[in-house]
């Protein structure tokens, strides 16, 4: 048993970390180790540099531009593109669409979708949760019935992340309302979002961002080429496609970076006689983040060690147990931050969609600061509520 | 990184197991133990002696066998599963920790190593509450000895050792870290008055008064070693636990499968799955500390070693004493009674807590350090 990476593995380290910080634009990586709202250029700009050097989808078969690494370097690249500040690959592309794609798709689709969906000339959204259907997915009523050579589909998605700059998206819509199983009249399709009949309305979050929106189809016809995989299995697939989130949902890199930057403002941020760092208090609970952070680390560490022996399709206590601590210390660092700017967290300048062209009334990092945390209250909703996953715990692991 | 063990190290973790189910397994043995003279059974330790458990740190040299960290995180979660009651913790972690780096007792470390000798600690102090460097007792040479003055609090098994290591202050004030020694003491020496008594947690411990009693003094400036050790002892600690910890969360699962209330198994309530899905959590997370704690103990810079140690033993405390609360309450009425296993692990993890450190402590230790070492 050793914790320390090898020395190959620490040059693949010092290579990536060098990478990133050479070949990604500072300005892109302010933005994210700030919580700032990223446009659509900088996330396209950072996955074409990345494919360009052959990063985009290291997780994807070989074959499609993925790497042949192991999972402690599958980790590694996780941990280091998040502790850099880089945007991360858009998940929904690469996490997502693409392994189905790859591993359920035909060979004309291969060919169709993979290289623009590798290079993010096709951004792909996410068509799954509806009005009616949060937690218990399964309960989606969109439509797709077929005729001729299409599927025609009614209904409304909702909660489409970044669904706004979408390209494509891909849904899970109902193709037997008489199925025995809820679970079993349910296929995955890929939709064009131009197709007449789709329309997209903002939804405007507690942050004042526009991050997700509702996705409504009326009469939208859909080629049944664009069928992935069979008839009614969609449910099979959108479970892969959720097992596939397991490296990185805890964000560990992501808020260590955070917290580091927490630790540094609260030094710079002056109260009383000295800064908000003298204050043991916060301290005290700042060292608490930190030790939780530690302990996760290690835990998601012993995750990708077992995947090496890990039968692939059994089920493992450890992605619920990332989701939960992951996402409470995300939230616990976003606090943090916003207390670290006090009574300056409060002051929200007028601005337009894209951003900083009015002054900052305070320190300018910390107008991101309320907002961040208020946004970040979503971590422990989406991918499945932590209820949810303790749920899940409880059934699948204890036997309850 | 890697988180495989050695052929050497499952063959000891197989073992080990082996030892704890067949002696603890049947939870009555455990009361038997504790009713024997010296308060844990004395097969049982000559057991464990000739597993080779009781030389396990010692070098190969010294008919050990040569044991790190990891050895130790195995031997010791197995000791919390079985709530084991004989003195691994007092006579091998941090006996034969002290005593084999100290030098100059290759007899005794062979004594220890054959279970004929067994060790405790005496250190703690009644006002030095978790200070390692809080000592009053005073040393003072007289010839080739030394002369000790002073009282010692809660010895782990201290009322049976047969050897007792010391710390004394040879020069200095109350609260300087420079001028402790540490003294090797034979209890039977006149002038040591030893009041033995039980633990809550069913182990036993002594209070040493010291009036005139005389020693040899195995290292001078012992502070900095006495500070290593006592990390071992956490990150020893912080795996027995774990051990507990995971006995006491599946003894808790299992009852919630079978107590029926309002006509169902109560595990069918979610109020209680949620419950039971964080005692998961916990478990895990503390599992991890732990071998955080197994890794940084061999770190070469004290300071860090120190943080990293204090940020284990926080966590594992907090969560131990989460899931041990929990325990109780999940099990509901029986877990109050003596006769029930689930307090006694209960207990076990409480007093934990309490050991060289709570988490009070070790968290201000954190924050005075500035936060964790990279």
């Amino acid at each position: 048993m050793d914790l320390r990476y090898t020395a190959d593995e620490i040059a693949f380290r010092d290579e990536l970390r060098a990478f990133f910080r050479r070949e990604i634009p500072a300005e892109i990586r302010r933005k994210v180790s700030e919580g700032r709202k990223l446009s659509r250029e900088d996330i396209v700009t950072t996955q074409r540099v990345l494919h360009a050097h052959g990063l985009s989808v290291p997780n994807w078969p070989v074959e499609w531009g993925g790497k042949d690494w192991t999972p402690v370097q599958r980790y590694i690249f996780s941990e280091e593109i998040q502790a850099a500040a880089v945007p991360q690959p858009l998940s929904f592309n690469v996490n997502m669409v693409g392994p189905v794609i790859a591993t359920f798709g035909n060979a004309a689709q291969k060919q169709r979708f993979l290289p623009p969906t590798a290079n993010l000339d096709i951004w792909w959204a996410q068509g799954f949760s509806e009005p009616g259907a949060g937690s218990d997915l399964a309960s989606l009523k969109t439509t797709a019935r077929r005729e001729g050579d299409e599927f025609v589909v009614n209904g409304q998605k909702t909660w489409t992340t970044l669904g706004q700059y979408a390209d494509w998206i891909f849904c899970l819509v109902r193709t037997d309302p008489n199925a025995r199983k809820k679970q079993e009249g349910i296929s995955f399709l890929l939709i064009d979002m131009k197709t007449p009949g789709i329309t997209v309305r903002p939804i405007i979050t507690i942050d004042g961002g526009h991050e997700v929106n509702e996705v409504f189809f009326d009469e939208v016809k859909v080629p049944a080429e664009n069928l992935v995989g069979e008839l009614n299995k969609g449910w099979d697939y959108a479970k892969f496609l959720l097992s596939n989130e397991r490296i990185g949902i805890a964000r560990i890199g992501l808020t260590k970076e955070r917290l580091a930057r927490v630790k540094r403002l609260a030094q710079e941020t002056p109260a009383g006689e000295g800064t908000v760092w003298d204050d043991p208090d916060f301290r005290r609970r700042l060292a608490w983040s930190e030790i939780e952070l530690k302990a996760l680390e290690i835990t998601q560490m012993r995750v990708v060690a077992a995947q090496r022996t890990r039968a692939a399709d059994k089920p493992d206590p450890s992605s619920s147990i990332l989701k939960i601590k992951g996402s409470e210390i995300q939230q616990q660092a976003t606090q943090l931050l916003m207390e670290v700017a006090g009574p300056y967290a409060m002051p929200r300048p007028d601005r337009d969609e894209d951003g900083a062209n009015l002054p900052s009334v305070g320190p300018e990092w910390a107008d991101a600061a309320a907002p961040l945390f208020f946004n970040y209250r979503k971590v422990s909703i989406y991918g499945g509520s932590n209820e949810i996953q303790r749920n899940i715990i409880a059934k699948a692991f204890l036997g309850l | 990184m890697d988180f495989d063990l050695t052929d050497e190290q499952r063959l000891l973790a197989d073992s080990v197991n082996r030892f704890v189910s067949d002696r603890y397994g049947d939870f009555e043995k455990r009361k038997a133990y504790r009713a024997e003279a010296k308060g844990y059974a004395a097969a049982n330790w000559s057991a464990m002696a000739e597993m080779g458990l009781l030389g396990l740190p010692l070098s190969e040299e010294q008919g050990g066998f040569g044991g790190g960290p990891v050895e130790a995180l195995l031997v010791m979660e197995a000791i919390g599963r079985g709530l084991v009651v004989e003195p691994y913790l007092a006579t091998v972690v941090l006996g034969l920790g002290l005593l084999r780096r100290a030098g100059g007792q290759e007899d005794l470390l062979a004594e220890v190593a054959a279970g004929g000798t067994t060790l405790a600690f005496a250190h703690q102090e009644r006002q030095a509450r978790h200070d390692l460097h809080d000592i009053a007792t005073t040393a003072r040479q007289d010839g080739d000895a030394w002369v000790l003055d002073g009282a010692k609090g809660v010895a782990l098994h201290g009322d049976s050792a047969d050897r007792l290591l010391v710390s004394a202050r040879t020069a200095g004030g109350r609260r300087d870290r420079a001028g402790i020694g540490l003294f090797l003491l034979d209890p039977a020496t006149p002038g040591v008055t030893r009041r033995g008594y039980a633990t809550q947690d069913g182990l036993r411990a002594a209070e040493v008064v010291l009036e005139g009693a005389r020693a040899t003094l195995l290292a001078a400036d012992a502070l900095p070693l006495i500070e290593l050790v006592a990390d071992e002892a956490i990150a020893a600690l912080c795996a027995e636990a774990v051990g507990a910890m995971e006995t006491l969360r599946d003894l808790t699962v299992d009852y919630l499968k079978t107590r029926q209330q309002f006509g169902r198994p109560i595990g069918e309530f979610q109020a209680l799955q949620h419950r039971a899905a964080d005692m998961l959590v916990a478990t895990e997370q503390a599992r991890s500390m732990a071998m955080y704690a197994a890794m940084m103990v061999q770190g070469s810079d004290p300071a860090a070693r120190a943080t990293a140690l204090s940020a284990a033993k926080a966590l594992v405390g907090r969560l131990a004493d989460q899931l041990g609360k929990d325990a109780i309450q999940l099990h509901g009425g029986i877990a109050m009674t003596e006769e029930y296993k689930a307090g006694h692990y209960f207990k076990r993890l409480t007093m934990l807590g309490v050991l060289f450190g709570d988490v009070d402590h070790h968290i201000r230790r954190v924050v005075a350090a500035g936060g964790l070492p990279d």
